[in-house]
Formats: C-alpha cells, structure tokens, sequence
C-alpha cells in the first residue's frame, strides 16, 4: 500500500481531480483481482483454514444507508487524505499528526454508535 | 505483489475502529460495541501489521522521494497554497506544528471523524466497499462508492477552496 503511495494525500487529491490514472489503476487492480479470487473460492466452494466454508454475506440492501454513509465518508476521505487503512500505516511513516485524525475517526465511530437508530438505513 | 498482499490483509479495515471503541469499554453504555470484540484480534492484528509495514517502508524501501503526482495536480494545489509534495504528504497539513494550529487541527479531527462516522454508516470503507464489496459484485457496495465520490468530489472542488482561500 505504501509502494504504491496509495497513502499519499497528494494521490487521493489528484484522484478526485482526475487528474492521473494512478489510483484508479491500483484500485482497477485489486477489483479485478477480486473478482477472479471471489469467483474461484465460490466455484470450488474452497475453504479457509479452519475448514470452514468460507461464505460471502450479502450486504443488506438500502440506497439512502449507503449514499449518505458514502457521502460523508468521503468528505472525510479527500480532507485527510486518508481512509482508515492507510491512516494507520501513516503511523507507521512516524507522521504523528495523523493520530489526530484517527483519535477523529474512533470519536466518529463512536458518535455513530449511539444515534444509530435514529438515522434514517 | 507485495502491495497487493498488503491490500489483501487491509480488507476491512475500518471495523478495527468499531473494536477498538469495544476494547476501550464502549460497550457498557453504547450497544454497537457490546460484543467479544477479543473475537476480532485478528483483525487488530493487520492493523498492527499495517503500521510495522508503514514503518519498514519509510525507513528500509523508501527513498526518500517525493510523491510523483501530475503537473496539473501540482498546479491546482499551489493555487489553494499547498506546495509540491516533498515526501508522502503535504507540510501545509501535517507537519506538527500545522497540525496542532487551529485550523489544521480541525481540519485533522473533523475529516478523521467524518471518515469514521461515514465508514459505519455505509457499513465499510474503501477497502470493504470498493475492493471487496465490488469484487463480490454487490450493489450496496457500488451505492457506498458512487457515495464516497459525491463527498469526496464535493471537498476537493467546493470546501477545499474554501477552507485553504482565506
């Protein structure tokens, strides 16, 4: 993730301005390496390594749930720079002023835990 | 293939900040953090696993160089006043003594806490919706990413200049 300087607030920015192929190329990537490594595991039924089935649980569906979800994560995301992943691998960098927007998320993540139910799903 | 070893054990991520609230006891009073979330120590170990990678990657496979965006990129920002990147992020934003001036402490705080707000809310974030939500062709999962362009476009192109423009 580092190589690939997926973690850079300068990536996500150009991102956003469309400005370079660069993460959608990474992000291309994955997908479609996903989509292959998701298929073969449902087409032979392979098992993690415990043996159980490995199942993929269907998101439940509601559009007004994921869009204003989404759109606030987003807002987040070009701010900072960062989602939660690469947030912690910028610890890792030793850019300590990133605590500052994990300390944000984990209040966020809290904040949403308790007015859950009287958010529109 | 390194990178996407790494992307692999990042699937999920933000949920780790849900378990980390339980770990933390949020559970007595809120009930999205009352469970086992001991049950969830594999997860919290990719996190770990995350930083000790960020940090081998700065100090050992790093050189030190500047993030090499486009000119067009480079542009745009020196227009709002952020300077061409010299390591991974921008000084105007990170560097300590930024960080804790009013502005870019809130600017930290708030985006991080609307990342982690908006991540529960859409139930996942870029690595659970984009990568494996669309891998697994879900249709949630594409709402949750048309979403996170929506936000993201509305930051960069309506807040941005408004935040850094003074």
């Amino acid at each position: 993730m580092s190589k690939s300087e997926a973690i850079s607030w300068f990536r996500i920015q150009e991102m956003f301005r469309f400005q370079s192929f660069h993460m959608y190329g990474i992000i291309g990537t994955a997908v479609v390496l996903g989509i292959i490594i998701t298929y073969v595991i449902k087409k032979y039924k392979l098992r993690d390594y415990q043996g159980n089935p490995i199942v993929f649980t269907p998101k439940e569906m509601s559009v007004s749930r994921y869009l204003i979800g989404g759109i606030i994560f987003g807002l987040g995301w070009a701010l900072t720079g960062a989602c939660p992943g690469p947030m912690f691998v910028n610890i890792g960098f030793q850019y300590w002023s990133i605590l500052i927007a994990v300390v944000g998320a984990l209040a966020g993540t809290y904040m949403y835990g308790v007015i859950k139910d009287r958010l529109p799903r | 293939m390194l990178v996407l070893l790494f992307f692999g054990k990042s699937f999920g991520f933000s949920s780790n900040l849900r378990t980390i609230c339980a770990a933390c006891g949020a559970g007595k009073t809120v009930k999205l953090f009352d469970f086992d979330w001991r049950s969830q120590i594999w997860n919290l170990l990719f996190l770990v696993g995350a930083i000790i990678g960020g940090f081998i990657a700065s100090e050992f496979l790093s050189n030190g160089e500047a993030v090499q965006i486009s000119q067009a990129t480079i542009q745009d920002l020196s227009a709002l006043g952020i300077s061409a990147p010299e390591g991974m992020q921008p000084e105007e934003i990170f560097s300590l003594e930024n960080a804790f001036s009013l502005k870019g402490f809130l600017i930290l705080l708030l985006g991080g806490f609307a990342v982690g707000f908006g991540a529960r809310y859409a139930g996942g974030c870029t690595s659970g919706h984009a990568i494996s939500g669309i891998s697994n062709l879900q249709l949630p999962s594409l709402i949750a990413v048309i979403g996170f362009f929506i936000g993201g476009l509305f930051t960069t192109w309506i807040l941005m200049p408004l935040i850094f423009n003074e």
